[in-house]
């Protein structure tokens, strides 16, 4: 007796959407054993990580503020992913959109009125963002360099540039000589949550890219396109999609959505940019992404629970004495655990009894 | 400029060209394979931490020895890492990327979990091959002022050079990486074959990251290999997948590498020091670009790479 894989014809909706959760609780249930091997109370841990931002309400604003870039970013990198175009780089076009958000901010006059200087700020966050994914799109589409290795050499020059301004030309003259921006003015600003309420600024935007985002890609030929650029791509050449043009596209929207979360967290959280700005959210939205099976639904809800982590790996820091590093580990075993299963979406597992009559037959993926 | 600059301008270059050196010479064998592992930054971290802890704890009782027993603890972790991914990527066919980038990402959590404690402590380096009368003068600091590990590298990279274009072993593995379907079919064991190369790999990945914690710096921090795992992957690019071009790639990225340095330290740049600091990942992408236009029909990389292959069981 042995199992055989057998490959479906269709992806199964069930395990696309049972694999996400498994994998979550998997993740759990790892972390627990091996908090308690290594000499924690496990349990607690994963309790404080997972449960409490979640049960403990003055967490949620915490959770929702972490939520909203991940969700936006992730949302764009999706979209990419279903082509099979991979945006490593989220993190430098982040990082490039919020300064070319807080460039536009110091260009403008301080008391320019805010129904100017918002959205002046946020199109030119999303314009740095795109900007810093075109030189990999033109790079791939003209001279065919793999965007993978490109978009994430553009993090580290991200990284300088970011480096150079907050500590050079945009330097605050009234920051005790740290590497930091000057705040923003009271009108370039966006508050840190929608008075009265727990929902960051963010937040709301991000319900509302999930949703256009939805539209987009199951309700539209340019979402059907780049699906099938993805799965079949000499089919897509076939029915006239144009690869170059699906690569232009998915960078391009990635790139700005990227920018746009980094306007928006230096707008809302930070009032300025400093060294600290760079904070993950561009690689954790990949794996956010993926725990979202590319849907936009997915994503929101993938999204939730990332931010959920970092939250709780801070709450698990202070309460069960775990170092900092744990909520990486846990992000990462989960993208694990949902790759692994991966396979449960592609393949059926089926029980051969006789291991004699199992005909070889190729199945090259 | 005088010689005592030159020499100490080449010992760095030396120094820095290293673990980039160590780490792409186990990429160029895992993707001649057919496999793209894009976690090379986390086994590097992994490496870095495992053979810091090692060579800590048995320094009192291995003395001399220990910090090679750090090298070899830092090859099993990088190689024990590269497992993970080899199971997910190849018996599971995984996404390659995706796979590679969360092996990345778990590297840096993991050496940053096993490596808090030990933040701060400071281990004997690892830096003398040969007694120290060999290295007194000038030029013979240059050739023989070297960790041993310097010396490891370059044996490497040319035994890995001749494995690859004269062995019977290197031809298969580069059939593997060319056309799956048709070494399978001839009876080549390709998973087998993949997961060897991807734990070599993992081994040569954890001895680059050793490099720095036990050479470079003998103390352990947090993301102390600083990106160099992805330029290392660059540099397999860079290379065209040969032996010969990795080890001139590894040294040009040393000398770019090594001139932020010295811009930073004497100030004598006329650009900003960040510029200096971004220069091998522009390079990186420069050299890319040239590589992938001269390389139009993706005549040089394996032919396989990254794609999934499964077979029937």
């Amino acid at each position: 007796m042995r199992i055989r894989l057998e490959k479906r014809l269709t992806p199964s909706r069930i395990m696309q959407v049972a694999t996400p959760i498994a994998s979550v609780l998997l993740t759990m249930l790892l972390g627990a054993v091996i908090f308690e091997l290594i000499g924690f109370d496990g349990p607690d841990a994963i309790w404080q990580t997972f449960i409490t931002p979640i049960v403990a309400p003055y967490k949620w604003v915490d959770v929702l503020t972490k939520a909203a870039p991940l969700i936006i970013i992730a949302q764009g990198l999706s979209l990419g992913n279903q082509a099979k175009i991979w945006n490593i780089g989220a993190e430098g076009q982040y990082v490039i959109g919020a300064l070319a958000g807080a460039g536009a901010a110091f260009a403008m006059p301080a008391d320019a009125p805010s129904f100017i200087a918002i959205p002046a700020m946020i199109v030119a966050g999303i314009l740095g963002g795109m900007a810093w994914a075109a030189i990999p799109a033109l790079l791939k589409t003209r001279l065919r360099v793999s965007e993978v290795l490109s978009t994430l050499m553009f993090v580290y020059i991200a990284m300088q540039v970011l480096n150079y301004l907050i500590g050079g030309p945009w330097k605050d003259p009234n920051g005790h000589n740290f590497p930091q921006t000057p705040p923003f003015s009271p009108t370039q600003t966006l508050p840190h949550v929608i008075p009265g309420t727990v929902i960051p600024p963010g937040f709301v935007i991000a319900g509302v890219l999930t949703l256009l985002f939805w539209l987009l890609t199951a309700r539209s030929v340019y979402g059907f396109s780049v699906r099938t650029v993805g799965a079949a791509p000499s089919a897509a050449r076939y029915g006239g999609f144009d690869a170059s043009r699906t690569v232009w596209s998915t960078l391009m929207i990635s790139g700005g959505m990227a920018g746009l979360a980094g306007i928006l967290e230096a707008m809302s959280q930070l009032g300025q940019i400093n060294l600290g700005f760079p904070s993950g959210y561009g690689f954790t939205a990949i794996i956010v992404s993926f725990l979202g099976r590319l849907h936009p639904i997915g994503v929101f809800l993938a999204g939730l629970i990332l931010a959920v982590t970092y939250v709780g790996g801070q709450v698990a820091q202070t309460a069960v004495h775990v170092p900092e590093a744990t909520a990486g580990i846990f992000q990462a075993t989960m993208l694990f655990f949902i790759l692994a299963s991966d396979i449960l979406v592609r393949y059926r597992l089926r029980i051969v009894r006789d291991p004699r009559r199992t005909a070889p037959v190729g199945v090259p993926a | 400029m005088n010689i005592a600059f030159v020499i100490d301008a080449l010992v760095t270059v030396i120094g820095v060209t290293t673990p980039i050196l160590l780490a792409a010479t186990g990429e160029l064998v895992v993707e001649k394979s057919g496999v793209l592992n894009l976690g090379v930054e986390g086994m590097m971290l992994i490496g870095a931490v495992t053979g810091f802890a090692v060579a800590l704890n048995y320094g009192e009782s291995l003395g001399d020895w220990a910090p090679w027993a750090g090298v070899i603890g830092a090859a099993v972790a990088g190689a024990a890492a590269s497992m993970l991914f080899g199971v997910l990527v190849l018996t599971l066919g995984s996404n390659q990327v995706a796979t590679g980038l969360a092996l990345a990402i778990f590297g840096i959590g993991l050496s940053s979990l096993i490596g808090a404690s030990y933040v701060g402590m400071v281990i004997q380096p690892f830096n003398q091959t040969f007694p120290d009368w060999l290295a007194a003068d000038p030029i013979g600091r240059v050739a023989f002022g070297h960790s041993p590990l310097v010396y490891i590298a370059l044996v490497v990279v040319v035994a890995v050079g001749y494995f690859l274009n004269h062995t019977r072993a290197g031809l298969i593995l580069r059939a593997v990486g060319e056309n799956d379907v048709s070494a399978h079919s001839i009876g080549y064991p390709v998973i087998a074959i993949r997961y060897a190369a991807v734990a070599f790999g993992g081994a040569l990945a954890g001895i680059a990251g050793s490099y720095f914690s036990m050479v470079i710096t003998p103390m352990w921090a947090e993301q102390m290999t600083a990106g160099r795992g992805w330029i290392a992957l660059a540099l397999v690019v860079f290379s065209s997948w040969r032996a010969g071009r990795l080890l001139v790639g590894a040294y040009f990225f040393g000398i770019l590498m090594t001139l932020e340095l010295y811009a930073k330290a004497s100030g004598f740049s006329f650009l900003p020091s960040q510029f200096w600091a971004a220069m091998p990942y522009i390079m990186a992408v420069a050299v890319l670009a040239v590589m992938s236009a001269r390389d139009v029909a993706g005549a040089e990389a394996p032919a396989c790479l990254g794609r999934p292959f499964m077979p029937n069981n």
